[in-house]
């Protein structure tokens, strides 16, 4: 298949003046400008093949955008190229170009030019577009006197009627209310079904799971993760974990409550990498908010392809949590670790025995990794003892 | 290099179907052109760059109807105004003129003929100082080339030239004036000088004012400087009578002030619509050189225009790049 699109080892490095130097004489006369590096992008490389949807993830300031932007050529790449084909629209802003002191229709138009319409193709859509923002009445009037919703919703309605080749969304489309969102994944979904290829920069991680055929997670410039949008938003919610921990998923009525949990190894918190056969435990505290009766922890694994591995929980292990009113501490103690190389991660939930209480679950919040020793081709890992007789 | 492509049920799309393409169905097999962007600032190349240029055309119209619109939507007297600007100027000059005594026979002819051009340059120059930067926003959120935003300002003054100078010349026409066969023809080719010149000079101010905002306020200085050293209120024979004995080896300080290219074009400009000499037969305006002279001289600056904008271009082509990081 061919690529719609090439970033090979893009790096962008901004110069970050105190002062900037915009004059001759502050150029001439501070004989050394005290200018900072900031490397917004570091060998950022990834293909989009023809037809696919991408998705660009990470937290604000990751270089989402000036990826974006290097690839609309908008900026200059400071290393590597960006090979693309055909023609590429790039949606950074709704209504480009506006200008308060020309009407809405002219607005379109001139809005239009810049996202790569002529004006034979605006005077094909023009009508879809005054409909498509419902502002019929108003395309004579200048858009200074619109409300802000208003130029929103002409804005937006431009938008929608380019058809590039290549299309690079911004988050842009995430402002308005939801039936305005329908309508932009509507949009989207037809986008894909034409075969166009898409780049989308957004924080709504679920819109990622649902529209995109990959997905490529930043971090401070570098490419994190790479790959299915599952495995990608996965490793996202990890991090963000250290940031946000709005962004995971968490269920229940937390009648009672996992107040904390970790991994150990050894019995001291996990830190790096298990080698396979060594012991991992997952230590869960929990903490009622009323009385319980006989709940049942239990635990999931997922691989890095968010294939479940394993799962187990209190019950089947023959153990009884018994009345619990306060604070219960339980461990449960994996091991030998069966696995090879990968990421692992852990579900952990609280139950009532007969399942119909759900009291809180964390959907893979936690992860451990497993290491192969250098060379190692199994495929799993026995435990073996060998012993040694004389005959 | 990406592994498991499996797409996510796409959300349904409503039956609705009001979203049309824009474009016909044919052209969207063409997705050959391969565009690539490097570190190294691209060479211009002149010939693929202008089909860029022509590709993204509707662009530059848009921007020079909008900027037109704006100035005049909003007044009383809409594009009045930009034909008020030369008479108020006309009007002063002429006192001016009265009161110092120039002696010229039909000095409102001599001096419009030479103020529309020296307008087209000046307001050229200083609204293209700003091209760039008061269009930031659009630098920072949209891909298009860049030489779009000088070739706008100027694109804008040239209509208030056309519209001024069709007005100018109906009136010539209209009073009984006239045009002299012999030299009118001088008018396109001033006018050809003229534009590439404004032009080469526009890209030059417009790029280095991003970098440098002092270009700005040199520019004011600068213009005003420019226009008195060009005949355009006073008559370059004065300067020719004045500066010629002034010689070092055969170049005299007459031959320094011809140096100046748009001096070169508003005689160009004066010797096409202005009879000289006048009513009393005493050529008091133009200098003592022929048609063909002239002619030759626009000529000269004419290419030397063109090998000047090929440089402040390419000077602009590669610091367009940077444009969208230095705002």
């Amino acid at each position: 298949m061919t690529a719609a699109m090439e970033v090979q080892g893009v790096s962008k490095r901004f110069r970050i003046y105190r002062e900037k130097p915009s004059s001759l004489k502050q150029r001439v006369l501070s004989g050394r400008i005290r200018a900072e590096d900031f490397w917004a992008l570091r060998d950022v490389s990834f293909d989009v093949p023809q037809g696919e949807s991408i998705a660009l993830i990470g937290h604000n300031g990751s270089g989402k955008t000036t990826l974006l932007k290097v690839i609309a050529g908008i900026l200059r790449p400071t290393e590597g190229i960006v090979r693309q084909r055909g023609r590429i629209a790039a949606l950074l802003e709704l209504g480009a170009g506006f200008h308060p002191e020309l009407t809405g229709k002219e607005n379109v138009y001139l809005n239009a030019s810049f996202l790569g319409l002529s004006r034979r193709d605006t005077d094909r859509v023009y009508d879809d577009i005054v409909a498509f923002a419902e502002l019929g009445d108003f395309m004579g009037t200048a858009v200074k006197f619109y409300s802000s919703g208003m130029l929103v919703r002409l804005g937006f309605a431009v938008a929608v009627h380019v058809d590039p080749d290549v299309l690079l969304i911004d988050e842009v489309l995430a402002v308005g209310d939801e039936a305005f969102q329908a309508r932009c994944l509507e949009r989207v979904a037809w986008f894909q079904k034409q075969g166009r290829t898409i780049v989308l920069v957004t924080h709504a991680l679920d819109m990622v799971r649902q529209i995109c055929d990959h997905a490529v997670m930043l971090d401070h410039g570098t490419v994190q993760a790479i790959g299915a949008p599952d495995d990608v938003v996965r490793e996202m919610r990890m991090t963000i974990l250290k940031h946000d921990l709005d962004y995971l998923t968490e269920e229940g009525s937390k009648t009672v409550e996992i107040a904390a949990a970790r991994l150990l190894r050894d019995g001291t918190a996990l830190e790096g990498s298990l080698r396979p056969g060594q012991v991992v435990a997952i230590q869960v505290d929990l903490r009622t908010n009323e009385p319980v009766d006989d709940p049942v922890v239990s635990f999931a694994l997922h691989d890095g392809t968010n294939r479940f591995v394993f799962g187990s929980d209190s019950a089947s292990a023959g153990v009884s949590l018994g009345h619990i009113d306060g604070e219960r501490r339980v461990t449960f103690r994996l091991g030998p670790v069966p696995f090879v190389a990968g990421k692992y991660w852990v579900t952990i939930g609280v139950h009532s025995r007969d399942h119909d209480h759900t009291y809180h679950v964390q959907d893979q919040r936690y992860s451990f990794e497993v290491q192969q020793p250098e060379g190692g081709r199994d495929q799993v890992f026995l435990p073996v003892d060998v012993e040694v007789h004389d005959l | 290099m990406l592994d498991s492509p499996v797409r996510a049920p796409t959300p349904p799309t409503s039956g609705s179907g009001s979203i049309e393409p824009a474009r016909g169905a044919c052209e969207i097999a063409t997705v050959a052109d391969l565009t690539e962007r490097t570190s190294e600032p691209p060479k211009l190349r002149i010939g693929r760059r202008i089909r860029e240029l022509y590709l993204y055309r509707e662009i530059l119209w848009n921007l020079v109807r909008k900027e037109l619109k704006v100035k005049y939507t909003a007044s009383v007297l809409g594009a009045v105004w930009s034909l008020l600007n030369p008479v108020v100027f006309l009007a002063v000059f002429w006192f001016v003129s009265v009161v110092l005594g120039t002696g010229l026979a039909d000095y409102p002819v001599f001096l419009l003929a030479g103020l529309l051009a020296w307008n087209l340059f000046n307001v050229s120059l200083s609204t293209g100082a700003q091209a760039v930067i008061s269009n930031a926003n659009l630098v920072k959120k949209v891909y298009f080339p860049r030489e779009i935003l000088p070739l706008a300002t100027v694109g804008v003054t040239l209509v208030d030239l056309v519209l001024q100078s069709a007005v100018f010349i109906a009136f010539l026409l209209v009073s009984g004036y006239g045009f002299t066969a012999a030299a009118v023809w001088l008018y396109p080719l001033a006018f050809g000088a003229l534009l590439a010149f404004t032009i080469a000079v526009t890209m030059w101010v417009s790029s280095m004012n991003v970098r440098y905002r002092d270009v700005q306020h040199l520019l004011g200085l600068g213009l005003l400087v420019w226009f008195w050293f060009t005949p355009i209120v006073y008559p370059a024979r004065l300067v020719q009578d004045k500066l010629s004995e002034y010689a070092v080896g055969g170049f005299s300080l007459w031959d320094a002030y011809l140096l100046n290219p748009v001096a070169t074009i508003v005689l160009g400009f004066q010797r096409a619509l202005y009879h000289t000499p006048g009513a009393d037969g005493v050529d008091r305006a133009m200098p003592d050189v022929s048609i063909t002279w002239l002619a030759g001289m626009l000529g000269l600056v004419l290419f030397g225009s063109l090998a000047l904008l090929y440089l402040t271009w390419r000077t602009y082509f590669r610091m367009s790049g940077d444009f969208a990081e230095e705002l």
